[in-house]
């Protein structure tokens, strides 16, 4: 089985700084807003060289997202930057109706998602943006893996024409997606081949999947790997293509089990091909205060999680067969 | 445009937004009435605009946004009349399939309307970053906008108005429908706001008072002086005292014709007050 590895640890929020540093320097139009997060969001860079070009709000969130949707009418591209929290459920019907019911051109920025925000507890720790965001009417929903992949993701938005959610996060982990492989919005990327499970991951859980997929095979088990970072619109060819293969499918996300990732491929599934499935997700409940580690393993979120998981979701696949 | 020309189109435009309301037994007469010489002296005399090309972006041009989404029927017309689309559209306001929505959207395409409002208290964050763009584009143009009284008491309009002032947003006029009235009643009685011109001085804006906001030529001069204020490091507030359905003799002085439409005997009698001076739709 393909194998990935490490090639050091860095954090989601810097691959997102750097992409706009990138996008500074390529696209005039770039303009990036920050609400006081200047420093946690990686936007120092880009408020230094173009220091025309952005923003900085105040704690004002609401503001800013009007002021990112006003933006767009003359041209801007305005990149929105704070904590997943203020950037989705405080301003949520700023951007309902200024941005997604408006059709804007604003790219939603927004760091420290989900538990692994870590010390700060539940209420900087959403687990609930990625339903909030992908209920809206043609907002595409993206959720890179690591270090790479957010850049490269951060870079590609500025292509694409309409409101997107580019959900990142704080803690180092492991970078291992390929340096300046392209981000194509919209296609899941399968990371390895299998034919009993299919692992579908989005986010920091991609890695957990990667690493589950290794203890898999040592017992046998032949792990497909896919990362869905664009959660909305989903690759559904690429979900019913693995499942087809597969016969069923382990879910994985840093999120509330209702309205995130999972329901989005369970649509899928019974609309086309019904197949067992496990949810490996926060189980409708808030967080707490802790290192990201130790949430992780309390909220079952990592890669022993998905391997219990998968034996119970391959467990039923056989009843389901038998 | 003379004094005369402005006055038969407002005329007009109280006919057309009574005549709208009526025929759906829907949406907000009152607040539409009250700012109708307002819009028609921004659309017809003092906005530098392009009606018949009209390109979201509005690069070259002054822009407008209603904030306060749900007086649509003035906006509506005065978008029409000033021929944006053709005004026979106006016939299909709140119906099915109608680019005329409730409340205003770009969704549907419709010319003139730059963004949705309706959900109060945004326009004017909008308005900043519309403001905003036109200095990076070294666009000279202007940026206006209209905000209710009542919608003054949401509280991202005071994180907008704190910006504007800090980051000197000095291309930008934001006009506030002082009817002093909301849906409960009165804005004195539901939350009373004192004095709304002090908040904004204080707030380090330019404060105009248009005591007569249904005259003309208050509003015509209180517009020449805003737009000379402009370009000075400050935005500028224009209180408009309003009178809530003016130009209806049983609309005024209340809140009860907010979001109630005519019916048959009241529309004609509101027509007997308003000629027809343009042609209804």
């Amino acid at each position: 089985m393909k194998k990935y590895s490490d090639t050091g640890t860095k954090d989601t929020r810097s691959g997102f700084g750097a992409g706009l540093l990138e996008l500074g320097n390529s696209n005039k139009n770039v303009v990036g807003l920050c609400a006081d997060l200047t420093g946690s969001l990686k936007m120092n860079a880009f408020a230094n060289q173009h220091p025309d070009r952005f923003f900085q709000v105040g704690i004002a969130e609401a503001n800013m997202i009007g002021i990112a949707a006003g933006l767009t009418i003359g041209g801007k591209i305005p990149f929105t930057g704070t904590f997943a929290n203020f950037s989705t459920g405080r301003v949520y019907d700023q951007i309902r109706q200024s941005i997604a019911y408006s059709g804007k051109n604003v790219k939603i920025c927004a760091s420290h998602a989900g538990l692994t925000l870590g010390e700060d507890g539940a209420t900087h720790q959403i687990l609930e943006d990625l339903g909030l965001m992908k209920m809206l009417p043609n907002m595409v929903v993206i959720n890179p893996c690591d270090y790479n992949q957010t850049k490269a993701a951060t870079i590609a938005i500025a292509d694409y024409d309409g409101p997107v959610y580019l959900r990142f996060g704080r803690p180092k982990v492991p970078n291992f997606t390929a340096t300046n492989a392209p981000f194509i919005i919209g296609k899941g990327d399968l990371l390895t081949e299998g034919s009993d499970v299919t692992i579908i991951a989005t986010g920091h859980l991609v890695w957990e999947a990667l690493k589950a997929s290794e203890k898999l095979n040592s017992m046998g088990i032949g792990a497909e790997v896919i990362n869905m970072a664009t959660v909305k619109p989903l690759d559904e060819k690429m979900i019913l293509n693995s499942t087809k293969k597969t016969g069923c499918v382990v879910t994985a996300e840093e999120h509330n089990r209702f309205g995130g990732l999972g329901e989005s491929v369970a649509q899928v599934l019974v609309t086309n091909t019904p197949a067992p499935q496990e949810f490996v997700a926060v189980n409708d409940s808030f967080g707490e205060s802790g290192t990201p580690t130790e949430l992780m393993v309390k909220y079952g979120l990592n890669a022993d999680a998905i391997v219990l998981a998968t034996h119970k979701v391959i467990k039923r696949k056989n009843l389901f067969r038998a | 445009m003379s004094h005369d020309n402005l006055q038969a189109i407002v005329s007009q435009v109280r006919r057309d937004i009574v005549r709208m309301v009526h025929a759906v037994k829907s949406g907000h007469p009152g607040g539409s009435l009250g700012c109708a010489e307002y819009l028609v002296s921004l659309y017809f005399k003092h906005m530098n605009h392009q009606p018949k090309n009209f390109e979201m972006d509005g690069i070259g041009q002054d822009i407008f946004f209603l904030s306060n989404g749900h007086i649509s029927p003035v906006i509506y017309s005065v978008l029409a009349r000033a021929g944006y689309f053709d005004i026979s559209e106006l016939k299909t306001f709140r119906k099915l399939n109608s680019r005329l929505q409730g409340h205003p959207t770009t969704h549907e395409g419709l010319e003139g309307i730059r963004i949705a409002s309706g959900s109060l208290g945004q326009g004017l964050s909008v308005a900043i970053g519309a403001a905003t763009a036109k200095k990076l584009n070294k666009d000279c143009c202007f940026i206006y906008t209209l905000l209710g009284d009542g919608e003054l008491q949401e509280g991202q309009i005071w994180e907008a108005v704190m910006y504007a002032s800090a980051k000197k947003v000095d291309n930008l006029i934001a006009a506030v429908d002082v009817n002093e009235k909301q849906i409960d009643g009165s804005t004195d009685d539901v939350l009373a706001m004192g004095s709304i011109g002090a908040k904004f001085k204080a707030f380090d804006w330019v404060v105009i008072h248009v005591t007569q906001g249904n005259d003309l030529q208050e509003i015509d001069a209180a517009l020449t002086e805003a737009k000379g204020k402009l370009g000075n490091g400050k935005p500028v507030c224009l209180l408009l005292q309003t009178d809530m359905g003016n130009g209806v003799d049983f609309m005024m002085g209340t809140h009860k014709w907010h979001g109630i439409a005519p019916n048959d005997e009241q529309l004609l009698s509101a027509l007997s007050q308003n000629e027809e001076t343009l042609g209804d739709y």
